[in-house]
């Protein structure tokens, strides 16, 4: 008996081992090629953190080579050689200006290759904004749901059902062409509006909302509340775990969407999002920046992370509660 | 302050009907009890009087003025509710405070954070004033400063009394406050309460389904049943003069044994049914005897309460004897109650009483034919 337990209990954690090397091999990958030089990156050596050698930016030393006009003015510096020695010289304080450890080069290059604080600040902003206007709309919609009776309630609820099923990729061409006929392409709106009608999370909080005793409402009547009143001054309070596993999801969720900024921001790199910023590294010809391009990734998912660890607990919460009748 | 007039009330959820055609009238001051048994409609009665839920017809009023389809919020009633409700985010400081800051304060002064600067120190201080008052009256001053989730059920209970008498309502209306207690705080609450209605003179309203809570508190009982008042007098008149067989069999613990009688009358014979309360019932004693034979004793140290039946009688009647006189009594044995003619009350075949006038006749004819 305790042999076969083993095996089967060997078996189920093998499995799951599995599991989670592919899940995160990738990440490995990504933090490990941030800190490595494109040669390590290459040759696929030096473990995880890379021998961090110093290394020679060849676009950093290719740009400061130095034309006629400038070695002639460079003679002062460089006594007593002539014009190719003074090249030399100079050249050689080029390539130990331009030499660093690949990991500083790797963060360096990610934050100045590309405006990535700007892409950040642009992520905050919108994935900030979608979850506000979310709680806006999805509130009050849920506890009309819940809460409230009135004709049609069930129908609109199974509206709501309906649209959980409805893929962002099947409306994604009317939406754009919507959005273009008002000319909205590439504006802050044209990330943020299409995400402010939540139905997951008028779902999500219809189902707690259920679990809120009637008794609790009325007695907000009682004392004087407006039906908005309850909603914001009682059901919003109760609702805080729903509503931080609800924020999880969401701002998970446009945080790293690619897709829909790809299609809506469609010239102006001033509204990159994060995940957009990642482009700017792709399709160079000499491939040698694998490296910022893992360390740019790195600093968009970082946030993420460090965000799910703190709120952890409440968002296993949260995704029990959608399980929840 | 608040009388309250509640006139020809229908209430139906979907086809069940709720409430038939309720009429009441409750007096300033008045300390007013529904009971009944669960289901009877009494706190949709309640609710409705609230405004917490609408009424199919009728009308409702307060104070002489109609608010029939004026919200809950702008009634000027108070509630507590069984379960309590308490804003489980907020102190009990602020959960009794919530009702003065919705009607003192206007909606800016009650945004977080900004409204409290913008908040006259005069407003503050009133509602500060009028917390204090109504948490010394109820004994919970050391508790202000803890959520709801912190404090046993008693002490919840006296918080949820407190927001509600923390304003000056028209009336107060209870659904059920005490049944959520143990056995000992409700007796303790129960005279509490009582307290407070003198203390306040305001209208109470006060819902439950146990005699004994209506019985001990209540200026007058509502007894309802199946959407109906049938009877609504003062406690006194209803123990003792119980309109119909239903109201009789409701208040009153043990059950009024209900013995059902033919008079044979040359022509016809007549059903009438003969209502004993227990503690009427003397061992071989009374005018009319019957022959009992004991099924159960229950001993409560001051008294024994007796089961038996009559013979050809399924139904189980119930008295209370003196231990000293009870002694002999075992279980399976015979014996004889009888009672006395001014313990009966005296329903017809349908369960209405019958009048003082009826009454005297049908024992006087009684008395000629035996």
């Amino acid at each position: 008996m305790i042999n076969a337990f083993f095996l089967s209990s060997t078996i189920k954690h093998g499995v799951l081992l599995v599991g989670a090397l592919i899940v995160l091999v990738p990440f490995y990958m990504m933090v490990s090629y941030s800190f490595k030089s494109p040669g390590e990156i290459e040759r696929n050596t030096g473990g995880f953190f890379g021998s961090q050698e110093l290394m020679v930016d060849e676009r950093c030393v290719k740009l400061q080579d130095p034309n006629k006009d400038e070695v002639i003015a460079l003679r002062p510096r460089f006594p007593g050689l002539d014009d190719d020695g003074v090249r030399k010289a100079f050249m050689a304080e080029v390539e130990q200006d331009c030499s660093m450890i690949p990991v500083v080069f790797n963060y360096s290059k990610a934050f100045s290759q590309a405006p990535l604080l700007r892409y950040l600040l642009n992520g905050v902003i919108v994935t900030v904004s979608i979850f506000l206007i979310q709680i806006v709309v999805a509130l009050p919609a849920a506890f009309a749901l819940s809460k409230l009776r009135f004709w049609g309630r069930e129908t609109v609820f199974t509206m709501v059902i309906l649209g959980l099923l409805i893929p962002v990729h099947a409306i994604a061409l009317p939406l754009y062409i919507m959005l273009a006929k008002v000319e909205l392409i590439n504006t802050y709106a044209a990330l943020i509006v299409p995400w402010t009608i939540s139905v997951f999370g008028i779902f999500l909080m219809r189902q707690f909302f259920m679990t809120v005793p009637d008794d609790l409402i009325d007695a907000a009547r009682m004392d004087g509340m407006s039906e908005y009143a309850i909603v914001w001054r009682v059901m919003l309070p109760t609702a805080i775990p729903a509503l931080l596993a609800f924020a999880i999801f969401s701002v998970v969720a446009h945080w790293n969407d690619y897709f829909w900024p790809r299609i809506v921001i469609t010239g102006d790199r001033s509204l990159f999002t994060p995940p957009l910023g990642l482009r700017e590294f792709k399709g160079d010809a000499d491939g040698s920046f694998y490296g910022p391009m893992m360390a740019t990734a790195t600093v968009i998912v970082t946030p993420l992370i460090v965000a799910f660890l703190l709120a952890q607990k409440r968002f296993i919460e949260g995704i029990t509660l959608t399980g929840m009748k | 302050m608040g009388s309250i007039h509640l006139k020809n009330i229908f209430k139906s959820f979907g086809p069940t009907r709720v409430l038939k055609n309720v009429s009441l009238e409750i007096n300033d001051g008045e300390f007013t009890a529904l009971v009944g048994p669960s289901g009877c409609g009494k706190s949709t009665l309640l609710r409705i009087l609230a405004g917490l839920e609408d009424l199919d017809n009728g009308t409702v009023s307060i104070d002489g003025r109609d608010v029939s389809g004026v919200r809950a919020s702008d009634r000027n009633l108070s509630m507590v509710f069984q379960s309590y409700a308490l804003y489980p985010h907020l102190t009990v400081r602020e959960n009794i405070a919530v009702p003065l800051r919705m009607r003192q304060l206007n909606p800016s002064q009650r945004l977080p954070l900004i409204g409290s600067m913008i908040t006259p120190a005069t407003a503050k201080k009133e509602i500060t004033d009028k917390i204090n008052t109504a948490t010394d009256m109820l004994d919970i001053g050391h508790l202000l400063d803890r959520k709801p989730g912190q404090l046993s059920g008693g002490q919840r209970q006296r918080v949820a009394l407190g927001r509600a008498l923390v304003r000056d309502p028209e009336a107060f209306l209870l659904d059920e406050p005490l049944s959520n207690l143990d056995a000992k705080l409700r007796v303790q609450t129960r005279a509490e309460i009582t307290q407070l209605h003198r203390q306040l003179d305001a209208t109470f309203v006060y819902v439950t389904h146990d005699q004994v809570e209506a019985m001990t508190m209540a200026d007058r009982i509502a007894v309802m049943m199946d959407g109906e008042i049938l009877q609504y007098d003062t406690p006194e008149n209803i123990y003792s003069k119980p309109a119909s067989i239903h109201v009789a069999e409701f208040i009153g613990s043990p059950k009024i044994n209900i013995f059902p009688v033919e008079l044979i009358s040359p022509d016809q014979g007549t059903r009438f049914q003969i209502g004993v309360r227990p503690e009427y019932l003397k061992q071989k004693n009374g005018k009319f005897r019957l022959k009992a034979v004991i099924s159960h004793l229950e001993n409560l140290g001051p008294e024994i309460q007796v089961q038996f039946t009559l013979p050809g009688i399924d139904t189980l009647f119930h008295t209370r004897l003196d231990p000293k006189s009870a002694g002999s009594l075992t279980i399976g044995s015979t014996t004889q109650f009888g009672f006395d003619e001014v313990d009966c009350h005296l329903f017809n075949d349908r369960g209405v009483r019958l009048s003082p006038h009826k009454t005297r006749q049908f024992f006087k004819t009684l008395n000629d034919s035996t």
